[in-house]
This record gives C-alpha cells, structure tokens and sequence, in this order.
C-alpha cells in the first residue's frame, strides 16, 4: 500500500527521468536506411505465412526440438524426482499434495492449481483412476490440451506486417526481437526493427547490435524521442522499402504505471495508422515472474490488445507457470519461448513439452542443503 | 489487490466472535488463509511452511489479548513474525581503511543490476563518498553503453573495455584506487544460477576484486524459483545482502520473504521507481504488510491495540453487560474513536463496512459536538437522562453552542443505543456464541444494530468500540 502511494506523486514527470541523449555513444545509424526498395523480392516472401505453422516437420525444425529437449532437461534433469516419488504408491493425500506442490513451485498459482486439481479429482474418479502414473498422465494431457490452441504461429498479415514487444522491464523484450530478427532473416524475411526504447539508456544501441548480428535494419530516433513516431517511421520506412516485416521495440514499464500505459495505448493506436497492419502485440513475461504475471497481463491488454505471449529466460529453473493462469483467465496464448542469450535460441511454444518441464523435479527442493531443508520444513 | 484477503478474513471474522481463547483449530484456519495470501505474495511453498509452524507455534496457548478477537490476534503475531524475518539485522556499510570500497552486483538477466549500479553510486554519492562504476557487463549488447550513459547523469566516473570481464573488474579497481575513489561498484552480466560455467565465472571475478559487499539484484516480481536462485548465488559468492528492485509495481514481494529465509543476509535496498534517486535503504515493515496483502486492517489492529486500556476495557464491558450504559460511557466511546484518527479513514480501514455508511459522512465535527453537549451536562443529568426537561435542555444546547433540538437528537439516539446494548446484555445471539461471557471485555456478539448489514456481511467491528453497535450513521 505504501509504496503504491507513494509512487503516484512520480508518476506525472516519469518520463522526466531522461539522461541526455549521448551522441557518442554506440554506432549510430542514419535515421532512413538506405537501402532500395526491391519490388522483385516483395512478392518472394509471400509464400512464407508463417514461422512454426508449417504442418510437415521439415529437415530444419527436427534438431530444434531436440535442441530444445536438451535445453530443458538440462535445467531440470530428467524429471524423475517427482514422478519416480509418486508412481510407487497408490493415490493418497500424499499424491495429491505433491501435486499441488510441484504446480505451486511451478508459479501456477493456488487458483490455477485447485481448479487444475478438483478437475483431475472428478475425472479421476469418473474414469476409476487408481495408479498414480496414470493420474499424473492425465493432469499432464489436461494442461497441455488447455495451453495447446490453433494458430500460435506469428501473424504476418500486413505490408509490413507489425509485431509490437511489451512488458514490463528486464523481461528481455529487445533480445526476443534480436533474435526473432535472425531468425526470419534466415528464412528470408527482410525485418526493420524499431528502437521503440527511447527511455532506457543504451537500449536503441543494444538493438542495434542485434540488428547487426542478423542483417535487419534498424530505424531510431533520438533518445527520449516520442515512441509512436519512432516506429511509425520505421513502418513507413518499411513499406516504402518493400521490407514485409516491422518488429517494434518498446521500453519496458511497470503496468501500475497509467501514463506509461496510456503512452502505450498510443503507439499501439498509432502503430495501426501506418500502412502495415499490426499484426502481433507480444507480451514478454520472464518465466521467472510470479503472480504478479496475471496483473501484468490484464492491464497490458486493456492497453494494446494482446495477441500472444512470449516466455522467456526458460532455460533456467522458473517454469514460468503463471502463463497458465494468463491463457485461462485472458485467453491468450504462449506463441514463443525464449531459452538463452544466443542468437538462434527462441523456439515456437511447445505445450507438450512445457508441461513435461514443470513436472520435472522441483529443482529448489533439489537444490536445498539438508540443514536447509530442516530448518523450513 | 487487498480486497480478497480481508473478504476471506472477514468470514472467519464472524463465526470466531466470541470466541475467548485461541484454539488450535482457529489457529489453523486462520493460518491456511495466511497461507494462501503468502502464495499468492510469491512467497516460496517450503518457507511458507516454515513460517506457519513458527506462527502456529506462537498462537497457541498464547494468552488472548484484551482489546483483540483472535482472528486479529493471529493477523498480529503473522506481522509481528513477517517483520522479525524480514528484518532482523539491517546492513550497516562501514569502509575499510583503505579505500576503495569494492562492491560486487550479481543477479539473474533482467533483474536491474545495470540501473541499480548507478543508483548505487548516486547513493554512496549522498553519502559524501566518490564512486566509481566497473562496467563488467560484457555480454549483454550495449549494456558497457547503458551504464556510461547513466554514470554521465550522475556525474560518476565509468570504467569497462572490452577484454575478460574478470580482467576488468580487476583493472577497474586498480583504477579506482589510482584515481583516488573511495568506492567501486562492479556491475556484472546477468546469469542464471543453474548455468554453472557462468556461476563459475563470477566466482572468479569475485575472487580478483574481493569485494566488501556482494548484492543480490532480485526482482520484486519473482515468483517461487527466488529460493533456488539465491541459493546458488550465496552458495557462489557468499551474498552481504540484497537489492529488491521493481517494488513499484502492485507485486507482493513475497520473494523477499523467500530470498531472506534462504540468504539469511539483510534486504539491504530497495529500488522504487525508475528514476536514479528512486532508490532508498529497505523498509522491513513496509514489505511486511504488502506480502500479507492488508496493510489497512493491520493498521486497524494496531491502533486498536494503543487506544484501548484494558482496564477500561473490562469496566466498560461490565456495565455494557449490565445494562447500564450511561452517557458517560458513550462519550468515552465517542473519545476512542476520536484517537483512532479520522473516522472516514477509519471507515474506509474496516473490512465489511456497507458501502451506505462508507459514503456516510461521519464527521469529527459531529464527535465534537456530542462532546459539548454530554460535557454540558450535569453528573445527575449524564448518568439519568430522564430528568432533562425544557430548561434543562435550553441550558444544555446554551452551554454547548448547540440548540435544544440537537439535544433532543443525540438524546433519542443515545436512548436507541442503549436499548440495543441491554438486548445485548440481556440474551447472546449469533451461532457463534460458544459460552456464557463474564465481564470479559472481548464480548462478540451480533447485535440487532449489525443486522441492517447485507445478510453474510459481517457486521461493523470497531475494537474500540467493542463491536462497536453504534449505528454512525445515525449519528448525522
């Protein structure tokens, strides 16, 4: 309580908070790139509608998954602990706690958790579920089939198609477009990418250095420039270059933070005046972040009506299972997971193996010392 | 956001009224709400756990306090515990004699060490002292540019190039020391605690500079991993403490809770808003209440507590008992209340007070007022009312600035009142009564005022007030 108080003084010259723009610092780019429209190549890239929705698994998506298996199970190891616990006894109260404990410890939440639950007890029953392997099998199909929905491939409707990045800060917003930007330049997608970031320090240089890495284009303005005219330019730019993709860069803000958010609600609104389409609003929750995810993605989409989510940092020990919560309560779904800081490590989500990675062992209870461990439990 | 929680507990609220002493059971049930507030807080499932036995462990068999219901009473000693875990020693920054002081930021991707770096800075900058800043981030883009961007803001000295972040680190103290600053902060790349090379890593930039103080950047807004990740960060580095950031946001910070529990070093900062003085020393109490997710009852409690002397608690609950409720004693009411603080702030405080009387504007003035009129009256007069007649009532609303009719009023409301307290006295009513009350002050009874309350909505309780059945609306 206090210290929302206390926060709504600042909140009027929030955006006073700006340091001088440093004209020295990092490599600057020429507000318009110069690079020739090429009519010829525009009708190239059509073919390409999406990224993962390619039905047939091609030569190329195989080692990914693996890739992605390996990533996981690293983190977790193999998810042995707990279900090896379960699968020696008959269903007890035992079994149902540490169901709601591995669900808990995995940022589901006790909502999401006691309905997943009471759901699970009643289907359990109706079906005469008596081995924990099963139960557990159940739960696991339950929540992936919830998580799994149609159409999690990235929308390219629009010339250029605009995918606009939000949240809240440090979820890692511009490194999931740096590596985005790789990726649909290997598939031969000519993205711009605009510095949307005009508060944070550094943050146009730092997706610039992406920029680099992948061959995108990079359209800024000056620091503490206003946003929405950062990236309409860069979606006019776009569309005069004959580029079909805009991927937009936001500074990160915390959602209790209402002139933020209504600076957001503008460059969405202003983002759509363009001549693209925006076509993809990405929330990017870190899959680190608790309940506080639910909030976050509630008050985000009343200002830029979301179309999808972006897990990242699943590559460490969060499970990231508040997402659950958001696709129940908002319906809107997880379309891509972040697993590294390296270029190519951004996967499509997998449900099936999201749920197999929250019911690997708890790794803090694995993580514990035993004094630890006496000592809390 | 803390509306949920004080709804929960204001079922439990009305069914333990009346209850005089703590049971192990009420106990429980009051503690498996806490516990779903501390999950919903983020606090780790383990440290919860941890937390319930040492809160069950204090409450039961505790004495019942005079001025508290036992719901209160436990909402009392969770706040007392969440403080004494919070903060318990608080980190004090002493310098070495020889300077510079070195200090080591670590923590997950994203958490805030870059911004957090130079409020740092700007802070030892208060404090008289000269930092300077080691950019020893080299992996994240421009994250060398972040920080010189914001050294330049605050006028202090950045030092990074682009080599091995141990070399740097180690450089940047050298440089430090040669350029006569007294502090150095070392800002790193962020990493995740299971990626055990990196965690390697840092170890060894630990090892070259050695620092003074090692921080933990933590986000406000961890959910239950917070607990894995500070141990392998204090199993690596051996943390001083811990800089929370992002409390600006409506997160609970349970993961303060969790981090401290597994650390055991102090929360030593907290970052509050994005600007860089935005940044000040931790306030245990102030996350205390945040977590629990109901600041205001707490409050609530506490004030409480302060104003209401138990001897005048048992006196008052006697005659309340016997019926003789005099003005004398509604005037003490009236007198409670007012130490309390404002009563619309005290209104808007109370779990399941009816919107109407909410919005009803209860006015200090009128306290003050029913002040000057009982006041004006004689001993005789306050302890019988019956005898004011016209004149009476003419010097009354003289002496009291009032006029006759106010009187009137006050005396046909305070005869309501009274009425109501001897039904009270005379039969016990509500599910909830368990055992015959003596004389005890903490008497929780509903009483027909209560019902004018939406049925399922408790009624109005002012400890202060012992249940306070005063319809204050009425008051107008």
């Amino acid at each position: 309580m206090v210290f929302r108080r206390r926060r709504r003084s600042g909140e009027a010259v929030g955006a006073a908070n700006q340091s001088a723009p440093d004209s020295e610092v990092g490599p600057k780019r020429p507000h318009e790139p110069e690079t020739e429209p090429d009519p010829e190549s525009e009708g190239a890239y059509e073919p390409e509608t999406g990224l993962e929705g390619d039905p047939a698994p091609t030569s190329e998506t195989e080692p990914e998954r693996a890739r992605i298996r390996d990533r996981l199970s690293n983190a977790r190891g193999a998810f042995s602990g707990f279900v090896a616990s379960v699968v020696s006894r008959g269903i007890d109260d035992a079994v149902w706690e540490e169901l709601e404990e591995a669900l808990i410890l995995a940022d589901a939440g006790v909502g999401t958790t006691t309905a997943l639950l009471d759901r699970l007890k009643e289907e359990a029953k109706a079906e005469r579920i008596t081995d924990p392997e099963d139960l557990v099998a159940m739960l696991k199909a339950q929540m992936t089939q919830s998580l799994h929905v149609p159409g999690l491939e990235l929308s390219t409707e629009g010339n250029p198609a605009v995918w606009l990045f939000v949240g809240v800060n440090g979820v890692g917003k511009t490194t999931t477009i740096g590596k985005l930007a790789a990726r649909e330049a290997q598939s031969g997608r000519k993205a711009v990418l605009a510095a949307g970031d005009t508060f944070r320090a550094a943050a146009a240089e730092q997706l610039g250095q992406w920029a680099e890495r992948s061959g995108a284009e990079l359209v800024r303005g000056a620091e503490g420039a206003d946003p929405s005219s950062v990236i309409f330019d860069a979606i006019e730019h776009a569309s005069a270059a004959g580029a079909p993709l805009v991927m937009a860069d936001t500074a990160g803000r915390l959602h209790t933070r209402t002139n933020l958010m209504e600076e957001l609600a503008k460059i969405h609104r202003v983002a759509g005046k363009g001549p693209g389409t925006v076509a993809e609003v990405l929330l990017v929750i870190d899959a680190s972040t608790g309940q506080n995810g639910l909030a976050q993605a509630r008050r985000f989409t009343e200002s830029a009506e979301l179309t999808g989510v972006v897990l990242t940092k699943l590559d460490g020990s969060a499970k990231g299972g508040i997402v659950m919560a958001v696709q129940d309560e908002l319906g809107i779904p997880v379309k891509l997971v972040g697993l590294g800081e390296g270029i190519g490590d951004l996967a499509a989500f997998d449900a099936h193996e999201f749920v197999e990675a929250l019911f690997s062992s708890p790794v803090s209870s694995r993580r514990m010392t035993p004094s630890h461990r006496e000592r809390i439990a | 956001m803390f509306d949920s929680l004080s709804n929960r507990f204001e079922g439990i609220f009305k069914r333990m009224r009346g209850l005089g002493t703590l049971r192990e059971s009420d106990v429980d049930e009051v503690l498996a709400e806490i516990r779903l507030a501390l999950l919903d807080a983020d606090v780790n499932l383990h440290v919860v756990r941890g937390f319930q036995d040492r809160v069950r462990q204090r409450c039961v068999g505790a004495e019942v306090h005079k001025a508290l219901n036992p719901v209160q009473q436990v909402i009392k000693f969770v706040h007392e515990e969440l403080i004494a875990t919070l903060g318990g020693e608080t980190l004090d920054v002493s310098h070495p004699a020889k300077p510079p002081t070195v200090v080591l930021l670590a923590g997950l991707q994203g958490a805030g060490k870059t911004t957090n770096a130079a409020k740092l800075a700007a802070w030892f900058k208060q404090q008289g002292r000269n930092p300077m800043l080691v950019g020893a981030d080299l992996q994240r883009p421009a994250a060398v540019e972040q920080l010189r961007t914001l050294g330049a803001s605050i006028e202090v000295p950045v030092f990074s190039e682009p080599a091995d972040p141990i070399a740097v680190a180690r450089k940047g103290v050298a440089e430090a020391a040669a350029a006569g600053r007294d502090v150095v902060i070392c800002d790193t790349a962020g990493r995740l605690a299971i990626d055990e090379e990196m965690m390697d890593h840092l170890g060894r930039i630990s090892a070259a500079i050695e620092p003074h103080y090692t921080f933990l950047v933590v986000d406000a807004m961890t959910g239950q991993d917070a607990v894995a990740t500070a141990e392998a960060f204090h199993a690596a580095l051996e943390l001083d403490g811990v800089i929370l950031t992002k409390v600006d946001g409506d997160a609970r910070g349970g993961a303060a809770l969790s981090v401290k529990e597994v650390v055991g070093r102090p929360i030593a900062f907290s970052s509050t808003g994005e600007k860089i003085d935005e940044f000040e020393l931790f306030h245990p109490d102030r996350v205390a209440s945040r977590i629990l997710g109901m600041g205001d009852v707490l409050t609530l409690v506490e004030k409480a507590e302060q104003v209401y002397e138990e001897a005048e608690a048992t006196e008052a609950a006697a005659k309340l008992l016997e019926g003789e409720f005099t003005l004398e004693d509604f005037l003490e009411q009236m007198r409670q209340l007012k130490k309390m603080g404002s009563l619309q702030n005290l209104m808007g405080m109370l779990p399941g007070v009816p919107p109407e009387l909410r919005k009803a504007e209860i006015t200090d003035d009128r306290i003050d007022q029913v002040e000057a009129i009982i006041c004006s009256m004689t001993p005789q007069e306050r302890a019988a009312p019956r005898v004011i007649d016209g004149s009476r009532r003419q010097r009354i609303a003289a002496g009291s600035g009032t006029r006759p009719s106010e009187v009137t009023q006050l005396l046909r409301q305070f005869s309501e009142v009274q009425r109501m307290m001897k039904r009270m006295g005379g039969k016990g009513s509500g599910p909830a009564r368990k055992k015959p009350r003596k004389g005890r002050k903490g008497s929780r009874v509903t009483p027909p005022g209560g019902r004018r309350n939406k049925p399922g909505k408790p009624a109005l309780t002012l400890p202060g007030l012992d249940d306070g059945q005063f319809d204050l609306s009425s008051l107008r």
